[in-house]
């Protein structure tokens, strides 16, 4: 989740959309992402939404949360309208989802099922803390209609998972892959911080060797970033802690696709890896720009070019579902421009490639300038596409921003 | 309170005219004493009274200086009943402008000269001083501020004693702030300065001593007659153009203007023509009257000489027009700054600008910002160079960009000769920091037994560039400067180039010394490898002289350039700072295949800017 919501337009209070955003429900690919705003304590790097039982004060709390967030889910029914809309992909963030209780999870779930239906071989979600997680919580997971598990890994070194604030035992996320796996999850994610200050190429090349032997069959490995006003960022500042480099940075990209290959999972997005046919369907659905609807305290959602965001706070949240009101903070409406801008800020990041007619000529020329510096690759652009090289993936950031020209 | 015997402008004896002016540093309380003398005299009541009331610009009220000079004409009866006419002439107190003061001085008989009890004489004053002396100026010294605790008033009025060759119970002793002794000031002025003697039946002669822009009235011209008489509804000429002028208006200022039908022999006013542009009414021309005009002028005029050279660019390149326009207006008050337009590859269009010195140019290049709204650049200030080819042709380089390739014979830079007061204690820190400077001892004296004067030559490019802040820092503050230009000499003098990824960057080339060059180069470049953001590419940094490099940096390419993240949430936030830099990039500047943000010029320029040295 973003640290700072957007500046967009008001939002109505029934939620309701234009007639354009309506026009194609239905003939995209739809999905939910639900958050989960609770942690049981906050981690140092962390700004993402979400609250601690102490952090949350007075006037809301997490055993309401699944009402609110089912009372949300029916909302969206309402306002998408009757249409045959079976939910390909739900996927559970947080927070910490996994400190609801699994049968809050599976309220949550069946409303989904109730109000839309799931599509055959639909993917189910959610994340989860290796702590907070048992091989019995995990067959309950399991058991309500979850297909895949996502777990925080991040380090199997000590000392890093020390500056990170995190609290779980190094080896309890492998066991973690292990009971889902068990517990016959289909696919497993475990997630990875590298650069994070202290750690050495080996604590990374440690940790990437458990997220392979652990069995996941697909890894996120995310470079940390410092936020502002986290007690990372407050720490580094005040010198007890060197700041990330990018050079550094760099090279444990260049280690972790190189381990992860070498294991049998392909890069399909700039941070992502898998085995062939465990792609998050989900996350690919946001870089394809299909429809979602975001459940819950500042989820974002995006139907057919009307993007918005719900207010932030679980309590402001809370009052606006028992209100009945739509939860949406904000919202904006894309234009064709915003839309083909998007697109090649989203596209360029995957394997698939971005379309080149997704860009104006002035995009070509530079496209053509990237293959010939070794960042596109040249058969791909051959082919009608831009797909970046790996020192091409590094510099993505800056591709795009010649791309949109 | 007016003086109901006050003798008429236009018709008062030369006899009981005193014409002085009040020579004095910053901040040693010259404004002050003025505003006392005002209110003595009545001119000026309590009541319409305000601090710094001759001080115009917002700039001079600010900082406590006088960048224009003005005359007030204050009637004065004294103890021996007779009501005289006190013309108190205002010299700017800077030594951009000794050129100026020296036309105030010209204009009076005598000079009261002002300086703080607890600080002593300082350069400035000094070299003003001298000036008043080689003019014949009566010299009537006042120590200020006695009644400050610091105050040493037995001190300084040896000091003075010595130096202008007087005994210290001549010296006065006022406080301007409680009027303490101002009368007697004012008295002194009375017995000591002599009466103006003129021919009052030849040609009309007036010097003028100051020239300013009024947006209504157009240029009002102060001017001391000299000889003859000058009336409205005649017609005058400047003599150095020969330029003949309609005379509108013709008055004197107490402390407001006053028209009156004319000005006699002996007298100080102001004359308004309708000209629009100071340039057309110069310091220190003659003006006479058309018919049976005078043939010889009145000696000592000469053209303002640009002395300091600096590139002045808008930060933002549409402001360009609206710089222009506000050089030429500044221009129509301000007859000394020249400009004219100049392209850099890394600052865009601008003008290259002549001033008369530091202040000159920090005051030009506040005004713009000030009056007329403009953000600015300013490259590092430089001289005016001559080079000599081997084949004896000359070229004048202001802007170091221009300094020629081939074949040099020599080069020659501007020359000053510096004098500096200071406590004696700091002698060798002041001869330490000249030594560097390339600075050549003329010699030292003592003014009291622990304050002394150090006389230096030292190439003026050698002061542009921080030697007044080094100086103050030196010294923690106690030493002033003073210097003026004494030509020029043949220097080994060579142009530095920064080179950025083998482009030249022409904002950062500088003429240096042969053994500052190493310096400047790796000082420049090691600045900018911290300032230009990391490129996908390495970038190297060189400094050379012609195509021999003296210091190299590499700024390494960067590697990595990717937000890891990018989820639903992610996607708006991250449109919108893709917008975002897509603005920011416009402000880039391309040198070569290099993109450098305008924050990293103007970060590198502004170090040298700070330079700049600001009066105390």
């Amino acid at each position: 989740m973003p640290s700072l919501p957007p500046e967009g337009d008001p939002a109505p209070l029934d939620g309701s959309l234009p007639a354009s955003a309506l026009a194609g429900v239905g003939s995209r690919p739809f999905g939910f992402y639900v958050h989960v705003p609770f942690c049981s304590t906050r981690c140092g790097y962390c700004d993402f939404n979400t609250y601690t039982a102490d952090e949350l004060g007075p006037g809301v709390s997490r055993a309401s949360y699944a009402d609110q967030a089912v009372a949300e889910i029916r909302m969206a029914r309402r306002v998408l309208g009757a249409v045959e809309l079976p939910v390909e992909t739900v996927f559970v963030g947080g927070g910490t989802p996994t400190l609801l209780p699994p049968g809050d999870l599976g309220r949550i779930l069946g409303a989904i099922r109730d109000e839309f239906g799931l599509a055959p071989g639909a993917e189910v979600t959610t994340e989860a803390n290796p702590d907070s997680v048992t091989a019995a919580s995990l067959g309950g997971l399991r058991e309500v209609g979850f297909t895949r598990m996502s777990f925080g890994l991040q380090s199997t070194a000590p000392h890093v998972l020390a500056v990170l604030d995190r609290t779980h035992t190094p080896g309890r996320a492998v066991d973690a892959v292990t009971d889902a796996r068990a517990a016959g999850f289909e696919h497993v994610n475990v997630d990875l911080i590298y650069a994070t200050p202290g750690e050495t190429e080996d604590d990374f090349g440690a940790s990437l060797q458990a997220a392979v032997h652990s069995g996941a069959d697909h890894v996120s490995a995310y470079s940390l970033i410092v936020e502002d006003g986290t007690r990372l960022a407050a720490r580094i500042r005040r010198g007890e802690l060197p700041d990330v480099d990018d050079d550094v940075a760099a090279d444990r990209y260049l280690q972790a696709d190189s381990a992860l290959t070498a294991a049998g999972l392909e890069w399909y997005e700039v941070s992502n890896w898998a085995r062939a046919g465990a792609e998050c369907r989900h996350n690919l659905g946001y870089w394809r720009g299909d429809d979602w609807w975001g459940v819950g305290p500042g989820a974002h959602a995006h139907v057919g070019g009307v993007r918005w965001w719900n207010v932030r706070h679980p309590v402001a949240y809370a009052a606006r579902m028992q209100a009945d009101e739509s939860p949406a903070q904000a919202r904006e409406q894309l234009s064709a421009e915003d839309r083909r801008v998007e697109d090649v800020l989203l596209r360029v990041r995957l394997r698939d490639g971005l379309p080149l007619h997704s860009l104006t000529d002035t995009g070509r020329g530079v496209a053509a300038g990237a293959v010939r510096d070794g960042l596109a690759e040249q058969s791909a652009y051959d082919d009608g596409r831009v797909l970046l090289t790996l020192r091409g993936r590094l510099l993505a950031d800056a591709r795009v921003r010649d791309l949109v020209d | 309170m007016a003086n109901a015997n006050a003798p008429v402008a236009g018709s008062t004896d030369p006899s009981v005219i005193r014409n002085f002016c009040i020579i004095a540093h910053i901040d040693h309380g010259k404004s002050t004493l003025a505003d006392r003398m005002l209110q003595v005299t009545g001119v000026v009541d309590g009541r319409q009274m305000r601090a710094q009331y001759l001080d115009r610009m917002d700039i001079e009220r600010e900082r406590g200086i006088t960048i224009k000079s003005q005359a007030v004409r204050l009637p004065f009866t004294s103890v021996d009943g007779t009501t005289y006419v006190l013309n108190m002439i205002d010299t700017p107190g800077h030594v951009d402008f000794t050129y100026e003061v020296s036309r105030s001085l010209a204009a009076c008989e005598g000079a009261v000269l002002l300086v703080d009890a607890a600080q002593g004489i300082e350069a400035q004053t000094l070299a003003n001083l001298y000036l008043a002396l080689e003019n014949d100026l009566a010299i009537i010294p006042v120590l200020n501020k006695i009644d400050l605790p610091a105050a040493q008033p037995d001190k300084y009025a040896a000091e003075l004693a010595r130096i202008i060759g007087c005994d210290p119970d001549d010296v006065l002793r006022v406080s301007a702030k409680s009027g303490l002794g101002v009368d007697a000031v004012l008295e002194a002025v009375v017995t000591q300065v002599p009466a103006p003697v003129g021919d009052a039946d030849g040609p009309a002669r007036a010097i003028i001593f100051d020239s300013v822009y009024d947006s209504y009235r157009g240029v009002v011209t102060y001017v001391r007659v000299i000889d003859g008489h000058l009336s409205t509804r005649e017609r005058i000429a400047m003599m150095s153009t020969g330029a003949v002028h309609e005379m509108l208006e013709v008055g004197v200022i107490s402390p407001e203007p006053v028209p009156s039908a004319g000005i006699g022999v002996g007298e100080v006013g102001y004359l308004i023509t309708g000209v629009k542009d100071v340039r057309q009414s110069r310091v220190g021309d003659t003006v006479t009257s058309q018919r049976h005009g005078a043939t010889e002028a009145l000696g000592g005029y000469r053209d303002p000489k640009p002395m300091v050279f600096s590139g002045l660019y808008p930060l933002d390149g549409s402001d360009y027009p609206e710089l222009r326009d506000a050089l030429e207006k500044l221009q129509l008050n301000d007859a000394a700054l020249v400009y004219e337009p100049e392209t850099s590859v890394a600052l865009g269009f601008g003008f290259r600008c002549g001033f008369l010195g530091l202040l000159h140019l920090e005051i030009v290049r506040e005004r713009l910002e000030r009056e007329f709204n403009l953000d600015l650049i300013s490259t590092a200030p430089t001289v005016n160079y001559r080079v000599v080819m081997d084949d004896g042709s000359e070229v004048r380089v202001t802007n170091p960009s221009e300094f020629p390739g081939g074949k040099i014979a020599e080069v020659y830079e501007p020359m000053v000769r510096a004098t500096v007061l200071a406590p004696s204690e700091y002698i060798g820190s002041i001869m330490e920091l000249c030594q560097t400077r390339r600075g050549n001892l003329l010699g030292m004296d003592y003014l009291s037994e622990d304050r002394v004067e150090l006389r230096y030559t030292l190439p003026l490019a050698e002061i542009v560039f921080d030697f007044f802040d080094a100086l103050k820092s030196k010294t923690r503050g106690y030493a002033s400067l003073d210097y003026e230009p004494t030509g020029e000499l043949a220097s080994e003098l060579v142009k530095v180039d920064i080179l950025l990824h083998g482009e030249a960057v022409d904002a950062f080339s500088s003429i240096v010394h042969k053994d500052k060059a190493y310096a400047y180069g790796v000082s420049m470049a090691g600045k900018l490898r911290e300032l230009i953001p990391r490129q996908q590419f390495e970038v190297p940094i060189q400094a050379a002289i012609g195509a021999r490099v003296i210091a190299r940096e590499t700024i390494r390419a960067i590697r990595k350039d990717v937000l890891a993240k990018c989820y639903g949430g992610d996607i708006t936030r991250k449109r919108k700072l893709l917008e975002k830099q897509k603005e920011g990039k416009k402000r880039m500047k391309m040198v070569g295949r290099v993109e450098v943000p305008q924050e990293a010029f103007i970060a590198a320029l502004s170090t040298d800017e700070s330079a700049v040295a600001k009066p105390k």
